[in-house]
Order: structure tokens, then sequence, then C-alpha cells
């Protein structure tokens, strides 16, 4: 197909010079992209390399400092989101916009601003979403709706507008990858009606797979424009890291040293505490010294209240359904759990493992006051600051957590060198049990590597470690067994070796165990 | 076009933090002074009679201490309570409570003028407040009612709760029908500080000792950083492994106990028998002392102080150029404004903006 279309040699969007000042990080430094008719394209980059602030740049939800948008040709000022959307530029955010309280259709009339009857745009939406391959009822409520059905929703809504230009935010972050397979013809679709695309991800290979064209950014700067079909997954982040990140190495299991379960969990099922939580359904498993279990899972089919379970933030009725070091501790606080070795690590670092406003040695206290009562608290509960703040700084060294000023509030830190010093809160105690919640969500490549390769020393060092993640390179990584969650129930977990994408991809879609198994059936 | 706008700090000011109080007063002196040049009335004069003529004897200042006590006494309550996201507006219910029950033994048994009667009419009085502020604790706790409006109806059913008892149960038989109890016995009355220059009783010496004891436990121990924690994220005290159903009960208690305290210690001191009105709002003007003071116990004896001043200004005002002295409540409603007001800055930067740019933002809150 020739992508270039009618205006041949003319761009569909072309950017010069782009840039955006936030007090003194220069966010966006003259970024320069030109996106064609029909031409699907890779914006890369880790976080904070200027993805978002460039796209809102384009969406018109923020005014450039200087630099040009040339769209079709004309030079234009977006304005705002309404602005874009009237030039057809259309965008599906990371974070969806919905309310899970009302209709699909509903939702989607909500964005548009033509009064049309719900009934007329219901209509509109399914035919769109079928002739798309995304079918969609729009009758139903978002609030039951699985992630990647709410994301076609997002796009069905994009798409209703006629954009000329999609941007896509990480679009495939929260679905499994026959979901994501299934988004890729949608796209396939899209371009060969001549429509471009704009697509934001971190995930290499399906930018290898689908894409014309990458712009790499790095530190608000483009670092590079190339065909990302000429390139490796390592070419490409070797340029958005700008240095060689180190592998993570996971030596194998020591056979020879004790093994026994450090984690227990037997039959562990739970009610939805509210309309739109999920209920855990019998969930068994057991965690060894030494070994690394990772859980897979498309978010919101329970993680969060799984882990609210084993943490102790929500208590079980039965003191058998969470057993630590060898102890029955569903009936036990969070604290008590602390004491019997166990360390936790949330998903939400801001408001759940950290409190915002305080600084990095009393978020420090947060998590250790019970099990350091003795070093951290004097006579009457008194806090002693010195040791706290000591103690803080060495976590600050060893994990490597960049900040300014001296112990800054917790809020003050970006979101990976948060996460470096929330888990080397809990490394530094040296817990038996270890359970990690989305350990590297939105860290950088250098900061992932360095908590991962943490994660399985701390297991070979005797402890028993449990990884809730929706990165499945990651759980690739660094897991000895993987389980998949879904829906509240979790899988049998298996050896590493006989993971595929393919088979964990079918038990986060919901297939049955025997379903998955004999992995040389599928495909 | 021009307009303003507020732009979020990454990190809160600490400059503004202290200077907020005082932009504050000064922002409620110049409408204040507006406000008596509109009532016809020297401004200047009137500041001087309102703010300055009754600091001018010794007998004066003992008025001020006085006044300040249970706005002090309350407000360093109301400082745990708000900290630990609790919003306990009914002090001066619990204030009422505390005093009725610290006045049983010298009412219903005036015989009794042993040298506990005081203790035990302040411990009295402080398990009075401090039950009284249990009912919305429980409440909230477990049916998850709205603390504001059960604790600020609750100061109602407390208030006519000291009038039937006063015109009840509790009225001095030989008091001509007056709506009060007898007398308290010498040995029932809190003893003034230094009696031959004024009134100023212990009461001030307790608001000073409370302000520092509670100074201590916020700054210093992991009750008060369990407080810290609970109030400004609720999800990551649970994490910590406290628990926030008894951090509701704990504040409550101990800002309704502190109420109490500052009720039974007025009627000892002050007045010397139940009435049936003993306080003229001190449980409100506290929760302006508690924000102008910044919930910060040492800022509450400061702004206990001012607030205390706003009382007698008022007075004076009344006296020498015949204003009414509701004119105080106007000055603290007008105060307690200007401190939120202020706060914003705390958090918040001020920036003129251009039409130009004022597009480009506002697209950015609807995204």
């Amino acid at each position: 197909m020739d992508a270039e279309g009618g205006n041949a040699g003319e761009a569909l969007l072309d950017v010069r010079g782009l840039t955006k000042i936030f007090g003194s990080l220069r966010a966006c430094d003259g970024v320069d992209l030109k996106i064609n008719r029909g031409e699907i394209h890779a914006l890369l980059g880790e976080n904070g390399a200027g993805k978002s602030t460039f796209v809102k740049m384009l969406f018109g939800s923020l005014e450039p400092y200087s630099g040009e948008i040339r769209w079709k040709g004309d030079k234009v000022r977006i304005t705002s989101p309404g602005e874009a959307r009237r030039l057809g530029i259309g965008m599906v955010f990371q974070h969806f916009s919905l309310f899970d309280a009302l209709t699909a259709a509903e939702n989607i009339a909500l964005s548009l601003d033509d009064g049309s009857p719900i009934g007329t745009i219901a209509a509109k939406a399914k035919a769109l979403s079928y002739s798309y391959g995304l079918p969609l009822d729009p009758y139903s409520l978002v609030g039951d709706l699985s992630v990647g059905e709410r994301q076609r929703i997002e796009i069905i809504r994009c798409l209703l507008q006629t954009p000329d230009l999609i941007i896509l935010d990480e679009p495939t972050s929260v679905l499994t990858p026959q979901e994501a397979d299934k988004l890729f013809e949608t796209l396939e679709r899209l371009r060969s009606e001549g429509k471009s695309i704009l697509y934001i991800s971190h995930r290499l290979e399906e930018v290898k797979r689908m894409c014309d064209g990458a712009t790499v950014l790095r530190h608000g700067k483009v670092v590079g424009h190339c065909d990302p079909r000429q390139e490796t997954a390592a070419s490409l982040a070797r340029m958005m890291v700008g240095s060689e990140v180190s592998a993570v190495t996971r030596p194998p299991v020591d056979t020879k040293a004790d093994h026994s379960p450090l984690l227990e969990i037997r039959d562990l099922s739970r009610k939805a505490a509210t309309p739109f939580s999920v209920p855990l359904r019998a969930i068994s498993l057991s965690v060894k010294a030494g070994e690394v279990i990772g859980i897979a899972g498309v978010a919101g089919n329970g993680q969060g209240e799984f882990f609210e379970a084993v943490s102790g933030e929500a208590l079980q009725d039965n003191a058998g359904s969470v057993r630590i070091s060898g102890k029955d501790a569903g009936r036990l606080s969070i604290s008590k759990r602390r004491l019997l070795g166990a360390a936790f690590v949330p998903e939400e670092r801001l408001g759940h493992g950290a409190a915002p406003l305080m600084s990095l040695s009393e978020n420090l206290l947060l998590s250790r006051y019970s099990t350091d009562r003795k070093a951290f608290l004097g006579p009457l509960g008194t806090i002693r600051t010195a040791t706290i703040e000591s103690a803080s700084e060495r976590i600050i060294k060893h994990m490597d957590v960049r900040m300014s000023g001296k112990d800054p509030e917790a809020a003050a830190l970006s979101g990976g060198n948060l996460q470096k010093f929330i888990v080397g809160r809990e490394l530094d105690r040296q817990p038996s049990v270890m359970v990690v919640n989305q350990p590297t969500w939105g860290v950088d490549a250098g900061a992932a590597a360095r908590i991962r390769q943490a994660l399985i020393e701390l297991a070979r060092g005797g402890s028993a470690v449990l990884v809730i993640s929706q990165d499945l390179d990651e759980l690739f990584e660094i897991s000895d067994y993987v389980a998949v969650m879904h829906d509240g129930a979790m899988s049998q977990p298996f050896a590493i070796a006989e993971a595929t994408f393919e088979k964990i991809g079918l038990l986060m879609g919901g297939a049955a165990p025997e379903q998955a198994h004999p992995v040389g059936e599928i495909a | 076009m021009m307009r303003i706008e507020l732009i979020k700090r990454p990190q809160h000011s600490a400059l503004f933090s202290a200077l907020s109080p005082i932009i504050a007063l000064v922002l409620t002196l110049v409408f204040g002074a507006i406000l008596f040049a509109l009532l016809g009335r020297n401004p200047v004069t009137a500041m001087y009679i309102y703010f300055v003529s009754p600091l001018t004897q010794v007998w004066q200042i003992h008025e001020l201490a006085v006044k300040a006590a249970p706005l002090i006494l309350i407000a360093v309550g109301l400082a745990v309570c708000y900290r630990s996201n609790n919003w306990n507006i009914g002090a001066e219910g619990q204030l009422t409570m505390g005093a009725i029950a610290g006045s049983i033994l010298p009412v219903l048994v005036p015989e009794y003028q042993g040298v506990f009667l005081l203790p035990l009419m302040l411990i009295m009085g402080m398990a009075g407040g401090a039950l009284y502020a249990a009912i919305p604790a429980l409440l909230k706790v477990r049916f998850n009612t709205n603390e504001i409006l059960s604790s600020l109806m609750l100061v109602y059913v407390a208030q006519l709760f000291l009038d039937w008892v006063v015109r009840g149960p509790w009225r001095d038989p030989q008091g001509y029908n007056f709506p009060q109890t007898i007398q308290f016995s010498d040995a029932a009355i809190l003893p003034e500080l230094f009696p031959a220059s004024g009134r100023a009783s212990w009461a001030f010496v307790f608001a000073i000792v409370a302000a520092l004891i509670v100074w201590f436990l916020m700054a210093k121990t992991l009750k008060g950083f369990e407080v810290k924690v609970i109030g400004q994220s609720p999800r990551a005290g649970r994490f910590a492994g406290f628990s926030t159903g008894r951090m509701v009960l704990f504040a409550f208690m101990v800002s309704g106990a502190l109420a109490g305290l500052a009720g039974i210690s007025e009627v000892s001191a002050t007045i010397n028998q139940l009435q049936p009105v003993i306080s003229p709002g001190y449980g409100f003007t506290a929760i302006i002392v508690a924000f102008l003071g910044r919930l910060n116990p040492i800022g509450i004896i400061a702004a206990g102080l001012v607030l205390a001043l706003s009382y007698l200004g008022g007075e004076a005002a009344q006296a020498a150029i015949g204003i009414s002295d509701k004119t105080a409540r106007v000055f603290q409603g007008m105060l307690l404004f200007f401190v939120l007001a202020s706060d914003t800055l705390i958090y918040y930067r001020i920036r003129l903006i251009t039409s130009r740019r004022a597009a480009g933002e506002a697209a950015l809150e609807h995204s």
C-alpha cells in the first residue's frame, strides 16, 4: 500500500522544535517529529523522557513554550482538546476517563457535544465497534467490563469523531497478549484506511512489529529517528536509556539449601468489599525459601484484594488461610505479620506505601516502627530521629535514590526514586518473606533492573519472595515459578521454564488451566 | 484579559506556613478598620480601643488570661482531632457536659470539702467531656456517621440539658427561683494565681501545660506520628498498621476531655455555680484558635491570646464608643475566613495569567 496517499510528500503532522518548560525543567526540548498519512509512528522513551508532555501539547492540554505544529501543511495553534478534535486529532488515554456507574453508550455520549439521542449513539457505536473487530455492547455498565473492554469504549469514542490522527498512550499495558493482538489488527486496519497513529509505548517488541517509524526521546530531547523494523530491541533500548542496561541475572535455585515454605496461602477466599472490587476465590499458594514466585494477571483481577489479604490490611475469617514462617497469620494485623518476618510493598506509592507529605525518614518509620521498635523508639514511645535518619541515609545510599535536599517529602521524589526507597526500606531489614505488588511500575529501566536484581538476591539469600506484576517481561526475568490471577482465582504455579507468553496470556484471559496447559497444541 | 491562577507547589512552603496567620491577621485588621469607618467611627480610635486599650493595665492582662485559658485548652484538643482528620465541631457541647459532670460534687454533696474535692471535680469534668465526645466518635466508627453534623447537633442537646438541670433538679432552693445552682463552696473554687492583682486562675496554667504536653506528643512520639499519618493518608496509616477506628475514638476523647476541663475550670474559677449559659461560645471560637495556631499547640497559645483579645476588645468598644459587642463575632469570623484563605498559599502559588496562556492551561485542567 502506498502510505503517502494523495498528498505525496506532505506529512500529516510536522512538529518542529516543540519546547515546554516547567520551572527549571525542560520537559520537552526542541522536539521534531513527522508523521505521514497511513503511518504508525512510535514515540519511545523512558518514564519522564517527555512523551506525555509532548502528546499533551499535540492534544491541546498543554501550551508549548516555543516551536510550531504544522497540520496538513498549515501552521496551527492547538489551544484545547476540543480544538484538537475539530482538527482531527483523537486520543486514547492510558488511564481511562470513564464513569463506572454509567453504560458504555452513556459514557460515549458524555464526550460528544452534538446532543444526539442516546439510542442513535449506541447504534453508531455498536456498528463501528463490530466493523473494527472490537465488539462492544453499548448498554453494558462500565463497572462490569474488563479493562480491555473499557479500552474499546475509549477507542470507539475516539473513532466516532473520525480523526485523521489517533494518539494511543501505552495502550497494551493493561491488556493480555491476546487482547493486544486484537488491538494490533484494529490498528493495521486503521492504517490501511489511511489514518495515522502515534503510538506511545515502552514495549519494544510490539513497536518493532507494528510501527513504520519511531522517534526516541530522552530527557526531553530527541535522540534519534529510526525505522524500528531495522533495529533490534537491544539497540532501541540503548537509544532510550542512553547506556547499556545491565541485564538482571537469575542464578539457579540452590537445591541443597533449606526450602521450607515461608509463606503459605490455603484456600483463601474473600467477599467483594465494594460493588467494584473483586472477590477472591479459594486461592492456595506456597512460597518456599530461596525462590521467587511471580503472579501475572490483567489489572483488576483481584491482585489488590489478594495483596491486602496477604499483608493483613484486610483480616481473614480463618487464621490458617495465611501462614507466615509456619505460623497462622490470617487473624493477625499487618504489624504482627511484619514481626513474623514478612515485608510488604504495595502498588500505590504515594498515599499507600508512603505518606506523600512526610519526609523519607518518617516514611521509614511508617513500616518499621514495630519491627525496629528497640532501635527507632525510646521510652514513652518517643521517636529517635537521629537513628531513623541515619538508617534512611543508609537505604538511600544502598538503593541509589536520587533526590534534592536532605530528607525531602516523599511526594517530591520521582516515582522511580520513591519506589527504590520503598523497596529498599523493606530489603534493609532482610525480611524472610517479601510480598511486592508491581515492583517497577513506572520506574525507569536502570532503577527497575536494580530493584529486580535486589529481589532475586533476597530470595537466593534464603527468603521467600512473591511478586505480583502486570509486566510479563519482568516476571520472566525474575520468577522461578509463575501463577496467573483471573477474576479472583489463581492458577497452579508452574516453572518458568515451562511458561510461554501464549500460555500465560490464555490464563490471563480466563481460559481454564487444562486448555492452557498443553503448550504445544496452542497457536 | 488577566486572570489569577493557583499553581500547585511541588513541596509545601515553610515560609507561607509561618506567614499565613500573620497575613490573615493583617487582612482582618484592614477590613476591621473599613468596617468601623462604615459604621461612622474613626477607624484609628476604634482600633486602638479594640486592640490596645484592653492591654493597658495589669488586671486587664489577667482578664486576657481568663478568656484565653478555655480557648487554648479546647483548641489544643481540637488540633489533635483535626490533625487526625476528625472534625469535632462540638467542643462547646463537650465543655458544657464537662462543666455539668464536674459540678456533681459541689452541687449535690456540698458538705464534702476535702483536699481531693478539686482534683475530683477536674477529673470528673474531663471524663464528662470525653464521654460526651465519644458519642459522635462511636457513631462515626460504627455507622460511618458524619461527625461534623453529629458533634454539632450534640452541642444543642448539651446546652438544653444544662438549661433543664439548672431550672429543674439542681436549682438552688434559696435562689429566688433564678435558674442557677447553689454557689460552690470555697474548697470547690479553682484558686487565683495572684489574687492581689487580678482574676487569672490555675486554668491558664492547665492550658499552658496541656499545650506543652500535646506539643510533645505530636512532635516527638509514635502516637503523634500515628495521628499525623492517619490524618494525611488513611491508607498509608492502615499499611503502617494503625487503626483508624481507634484513632477516631482517641482524638475525640482527648479533645472532649480538654473541652470538659475547660468547662469545669470556667465554672469553678469564674462563675462559681452553674447557670443556663456558662460560655460565650468558647467551644466554637476555639476552632478559629486551632486554625490560626496552625494546629500547632505552641502556635495555639499565641492564637488563644489573640482571640481572647477580640472578646475583651468587643466589650471595650461597646463601653467606649457604643458599638455592639457582636463585632467581636464579626472579627472572629473574618479571622477564620482569612486564615483558611491564606492557607491556600502554603500549597499553591499565585500567578497572573494573560488570556493567551489562560486558554492552554484551562484545557489542561479538563484533560
